[in-house]
């Protein structure tokens, strides 16, 4: 069976300094995985790769059935890859459902399903993106990327720096998407709200990945050596 | 942001907005009401000038959609103005002067009705603003305001070397084109129907600007890469606000031609692409009346100042640092409070 997600050998660079020295992942249909590391391991540049914000200079990314090479970052978004960038990245002078509106595809998302899924982004619904706290525009943000209809949502360190009760909240919906069937990656530091939603984990260290297998497996010693943690 | 301004948003908007409505509300009756008043004092002039600021307020309205919008600083807007201006010209000066405008491949005469000249330049503003906005977008920031700038000068030189219609001369309407059921050559009718123009084009606006069309283009001012995230093209988006810009300022032009029943390549000139800017400047970018408000005072003060003194430009530049500096809004910001620039 082909996985919904297939990154081999992935190389990449930011001009003369290689970032990536071949990372390979695969993600199956409904599943979660988790792309771990430390700090400057790689993990936002494997991301930018596959959504083609950034080109790999060597490996081959293949999703849905499609060779990503060569193609813009919209149309590879238009496959179905949905990305919550890092560090909450609204449409800031947009409101909260101008920002989704302005995202929608047809598909099963609608505002009033994201509404429900973070019930915070109705009672906003008329305000501007930018004045809501860090984790209203996290929820929004997420919620602008689910109003793509994402074949496999992307998360780029969806809960960093956030208050540890809005981080909860988001890390429940999350969960809530894995249960409906949502294929998700997720790119994180916490090991433990990590191994509630992960389905497999892998570890990127100096731009390789390190490590493969289920969160469980992921603890003592090991962890320490790869997350610091 | 202190914290009593974040809680005061959710009812502080809903507060704004009707104060901008307010706002924009009295800048439409005020251009209505100030036309009507001169035309029942006899004031001829009066109307012609309250007409003169519908028209360049359409224009503005143009070029608000990709500067207030997408956040397209376009330096070279004069020449959809000047091309809509010359479409209303040259059809004029065909039908006058019975000579088709060419025979081959099909026969095409000059016209003097207003819908069909209105419409020819809305295509020929459309035409001209693909070609340059297919190139231009290809550039960004300083560089996309000289790159609109050159192709504006490109067709202001080409208006004063073509000797065919009047070259630097430009080119008299000797009788002002008509539109059914109307008499035009009544200032206070000509009045009243650019005042409608101008209110159907702010509504294709407001209307463009709520659609997701409108928040793709102003998410594309706010963050390109963002707007790719989630599967838009934003050069698609700002190409087709640059079209629909163009054939909206050629259509002023084509009205202005009208009004002054004479076209120039002044029409064409960076000078008038700069005025555009100004307006937008002072009436607030990215409002939806801000064209209507900054023409209005534009063309208040220059008639204001302009008989106190011949340097009136120079006052006036004061009050364009002072806005800049002090009251970023502009008029419209200013009264209605609120903010509208991501």
């Amino acid at each position: 069976m082909s996985a919904l997600l297939d990154v081999e050998d992935l190389h990449a660079a930011y001009g003369a300094s290689q970032a990536l020295f071949g990372v390979s992942l695969r993600i199956e249909e409904g599943q979660a995985l988790a792309l771990m590391g430390r700090n400057g391991m790689g993990k936002t540049t494997t991301i930018a790769c596959i959504t083609r914000m950034m080109a790999a200079s060597g490996g081959r990314i293949s999703f849905a059935g499609h060779d990503l090479a060569r193609l813009p970052s919209h149309k590879a978004a238009r496959l179905g890859l949905g990305l919550v960038p890092e560090g909450r990245r609204a449409f800031a002078g947009l409101t909260v459902r101008e920002n989704l509106m302005a995202a929608a595809r047809k598909g099963e998302w609608t505002i009033e399903k994201v509404c429900d899924l973070f019930p915070r982004l109705a009672e906003r619904a008329r305000q501007r993106a930018e004045t809501l706290s860090g984790g209203e525009q996290q929820m929004l943000v997420i919620g602008r990327a689910l109003m793509t209809n994402p074949k496999l949502l992307i998360l780029d360190e969806a809960t960093e720096g956030l208050a540890p009760v809005v981080r909860a909240e988001i890390w429940a919906a999350i969960r809530e998407l894995k249960a409906q069937g949502q294929s998700i990656l997720v790119v994180d530091k916490s090991l433990r709200e990590l191994a509630a939603v992960a389905d497999d984990c892998v570890v990127l260290e100096r731009g390789r990945d390190v490590w493969h297998g289920p969160p469980e497996a992921l603890s003592g010693e090991l962890a320490q050596r790869y997350l610091g943690v | 942001m202190s914290a009593a301004e974040v809680t005061a948003v959710p009812e502080g908007r809903g507060g704004r907005m009707n104060r901008a409505q307010i706002v924009n509300a009295a800048l439409a009756l005020g251009l209505l009401g100030f036309g009507l008043v001169a035309w029942a004092m006899g004031e001829t002039f009066l109307v012609t000038l309250a007409t003169k600021v519908a028209i360049l307020a359409i224009a503005g309205a143009g070029l608000n959609l990709v500067l207030g919008f997408g956040g397209l600083v376009s330096f070279g807007h004069a020449a959809y103005f000047g091309l809509g201006g010359y479409s209303a010209g040259i059809l004029a000066h065909h039908a006058l002067n019975y000579t088709p405008m060419f025979e081959w491949p099909f026969l095409f005469e000059g016209t003097t009705s207003m819908p069909v000249i209105w419409i020819t330049a809305m295509v020929i503003g459309a035409l001209a603003a693909a070609l340059i906005g297919a190139l231009s977008l290809r550039t960004t920031g300083v560089y996309f305001i000289m790159i609109t700038l050159a192709f504006g000068q490109m067709i202001f030189y080409f208006a004063i070397s073509w000797p065919a219609y009047g070259g630097e001369d430009g080119l008299p309407i000797y009788v002002r084109n008509g539109f059914p059921g109307l008499n035009t050559l009544d200032p206070v009718q000509f009045f009243g129907l650019t005042c409608a123009v101008l209110f159907a084009v702010l509504g294709l606006i407001a209307m463009l600007a709520h659609s997701r069309f409108g928040l793709a283009l102003q998410a594309a001012r706010q963050n390109r890469q963002r707007l790719m995230a989630v599967g838009i093209r934003p050069g698609g988006v700002l190409l087709v606000a640059f079209v629909i810009s163009g054939a909206i300022t050629a259509l002023a032009g084509a009205l202005y031609a009208d009004l002054n029943r004479f076209v120039s390549p002044s029409m064409l000139s960076w000078h008038l692409s700069g005025e555009l800017l100004v307006f937008l400047i002072l009436g607030g970018t990215g409002r939806l009346f801000a064209p209507l408000a900054g023409a209005g005072l534009y063309i208040t003060l220059e008639h204001l100042l302009g008989g106190v003194s011949d340097h009136w430009q120079f006052f006036f530049g004061l009050l364009l640092l002072g806005v800049v500096l002090f009251a970023r809004g502009g008029v419209i910001g200013f009264l209605a409070g609120g903010k509208r620039h991501g």
